[in-house]
């Protein structure tokens, strides 16, 4: 028994050891590209990918909290990013005079954006967590769609009176001369500080991921998956449900209004259309490429996917063609029962071979 | 007055009546069978009293309590742990983290700590399978697991939907040998079976249901000496 103990606390958790791994993977990641950035070595397009991909990979971990851990399909992903982007955008315009400083303004956005998509998750969430399944699927992918089009359709601009609303048409919002126009209906908002930075970004996604890694490995976490396994079980042991489905969903939603944030700040003008279930889709497609349930899967499907179309472009004409090849070859590999057998005898193989020399600490199969 | 008491209870699934008007009680310290076919409201009745089911009228009390209208996760608070049908355990955890989940209601960590040593004790196969994968486990060790799992929440009632379905004839004398040590840990428990021949022989008293009623009730020994249950659950 003492020895057990002795042992347990030498040897880390397999999860925390996951964790760390990836962690390190994010960093290296980071140093290598900003040291080649920095040096002129990467295309100005790349270099222009490295917030994009920051904000895709904090999508996908976050979609896998719900879709991993808690086992439910939800496609409105691309709504919260929108709820997200929308509101921390308005934010900074509203506050750049009066906050000059990006280093403060930036993440009261952030949290801002968050916040917003964390309320709409928790309104949204409240009667779709009844449902399950196929049933919650299309709710929030019509969710996601409304959202989307609710800002294509909004005009909001503020004068001296104070703040115009309208649905119908810029001409309807009578602003006076020296109003300022927020938000432009389909033309979406423009002006919006370029705060987004490719290490603010690569922070962000740190956080992301110990905020994800820690989730799962708390009480409340247990809680979550012990409801994917076996809801009977989970409510005989005690659990609300309800409650446990609702603080998944708005963690979800915050995250990914972060995302948004950290998107809409990328770009001097943003539409509303951006956010349409293609993207949503795009974020699953990520999360089931990389695992479900798999952070660090999601990180890496996310990258690979968002530099893939740019990688081809060389070949202009066939790009598609062939990142549909790619996706298709990938998703067979990843869910055939007999290539994964195949993956895992020579991943032992080469772990084996590494094995020789150090010591038992290879043992870790993913 | 009874710990548990059914009084009257009404239960249908939509149009469906599963059950019709059950009456029973349970004593602190017992072992209840409720035993009966296939169909006869059993697991309807289980899951009425631990929430997962809501009844159409009547009444549930327990420890002067009304239960009809309490959600599942208060009830296990209340002190009534479920081992559900089917060794219903998280697959994708390891046997601690399912034993820990037990726990959910509780918040003394020191005390949570000593009482899975205690489940372990009971249960030596689960000490030495703590870190595997439940989904890995045996049937009987599923099952081994269900039962600690719902001791974890230092239950005052155990309820049991057949616990030893699907098992080895081996492993249905261990699982009732478990059922009367948590009986002598003091641990009321009310045992749902269809293996009504081991159900009967630990219990204290039982009741038969047939069809979504009460037909027979009385001490388990005479029960099992009366000619229509020897004939229609006993098979002799």
């Amino acid at each position: 028994m003492k020895n057990e103990n002795k042992a347990a606390k030498k040897k880390l958790a397999p999860l925390t050891k996951k964790s760390f791994i990836t962690y390190a993977m994010v960093l290296i990641a980071f140093a290598v590209m900003q040291i080649l950035s920095s040096g002129g070595y990467i295309s100005s397009m790349l270099t222009g990918l490295l917030v994009p991909l920051c904000v895709y990979s904090i999508l996908a971990v976050s979609l896998n909290l719900t879709v991993g851990i808690l086992g439910e399909l939800s496609l409105g992903q691309a709504g919260f990013m929108c709820v997200g982007a929308y509101t921390s955008a308005v934010f900074s315009q509203l506050t750049s005079e009066t906050i000059t400083q990006p280093l403060i303004r930036f993440p009261l956005a952030i949290i801002i954006g968050g916040i917003f998509a964390a309320i709409f998750g928790i309104l949204i969430g409240i009667p779709v967590l009844r449902l399950n399944g196929d049933y919650l699927a299309i709710v929030t992918l019509a969710f996601g769609e409304i959202i989307k089009n609710v800002f294509a359709a909004m005009y909001v601009g503020y004068d001296s009176k104070g703040v115009h609303i309208s649905l119908k048409s810029l001409s309807n919002l009578n602003l006076e001369n020296d109003g300022t126009l927020l938000l432009n209906g389909p033309q979406g908002i423009s002006g919006t500080p370029n705060d987004s930075t490719f290490l603010i970004g690569a922070i962000m996604l740190m956080l992301t991921l110990i905020i994800a890694y820690n989730f799962i490995n708390s009480r409340t976490g247990r809680a979550v998956m012990s409801i994917r396994d076996n809801v009977i079980a989970a409510q005989s042991v005690g659990l609300n449900i309800t409650k446990y489905k609702l603080i998944t969903f708005a963690l979800t939603a915050f995250i990914a209004g972060t995302a948004g944030a950290l998107y809409s700040h990328n770009f001097y003008t943003l539409q509303a259309s951006k956010f349409d279930y293609n993207l949503s889709i795009l974020i699953l497609v990520f999360v089931v490429l990389g695992g479900i349930g798999n952070i660090r899967g999601s990180v890496i499907a996310a990258v690979v996917l968002v530099l893939l179309p740019e990688m081809l472009r060389g070949i202009s004409s066939y790009r598609m063609l062939i990142y549909a090849v790619i996706l298709i070859v990938m998703m067979i590999i990843t869910s055939n029962e007999k290539s994964k057998a195949f993956i895992e005898a020579n991943t032992q193989k080469f772990k084996a071979l590494f094995k020789r020399g150090k010591t038992a600490e290879a043992k870790e199969a993913e | 007055m009874a710990m548990l008491e059914v009084k009257d209870l009404y239960v249908s699934y939509g149009m469906i009546a599963a059950l019709k008007g059950i009456s029973f009680e349970v004593n602190e310290g017992e072992v209840i069978a409720l035993i009966g076919a296939n169909g006869a409201g059993k697991t309807t009745t289980l899951h009425t009293l631990t929430g997962l089911l809501h009844a159409k009228s009547g009444s549930i009390t327990f420890d002067g309590k009304e239960l009809t209208k309490t959600p599942a996760h208060k009830i296990v608070e209340m002190g009534i742990a479920h081992v559900p049908e089917g060794r219903r355990i998280f697959q994708n955890l390891t046997v601690l983290d399912n034993l820990k989940l037990g726990a959910f209601t509780r918040k003394d960590k020191a005390g949570i700590a000593k009482d899975i040593e205690e489940v372990y004790e009971l249960f030596p196969r689960l000490a030495e399978r703590k870190t595997q994968i439940a989904g890995t486990l045996s049937g009987g060790e599923q099952q081994m697991l269900a039962m600690g799992r719902a001791l974890m929440s230092k239950p005052k009632i155990v309820v049991m939907d057949e616990p030893s379905m699907g098992l080895s004839p081996l492993l249905v004398s261990k699982i009732f040998e478990i059922i009367e040590m948590i009986r002598e840990r003091g641990t009321t428990v009310l045992l749902v079976e269809q293996n009504a021949k081991k159900a009967l022989a630990i219990s204290d008293r039982a009741y038969v249901l047939e069809t979504g009623k009460i037909v027979l009730s009385g001490d388990a020994h005479e029960l099992m000496n009366d000619d229509s249950v020897k004939k229609a659950y006993l098979g002799e």
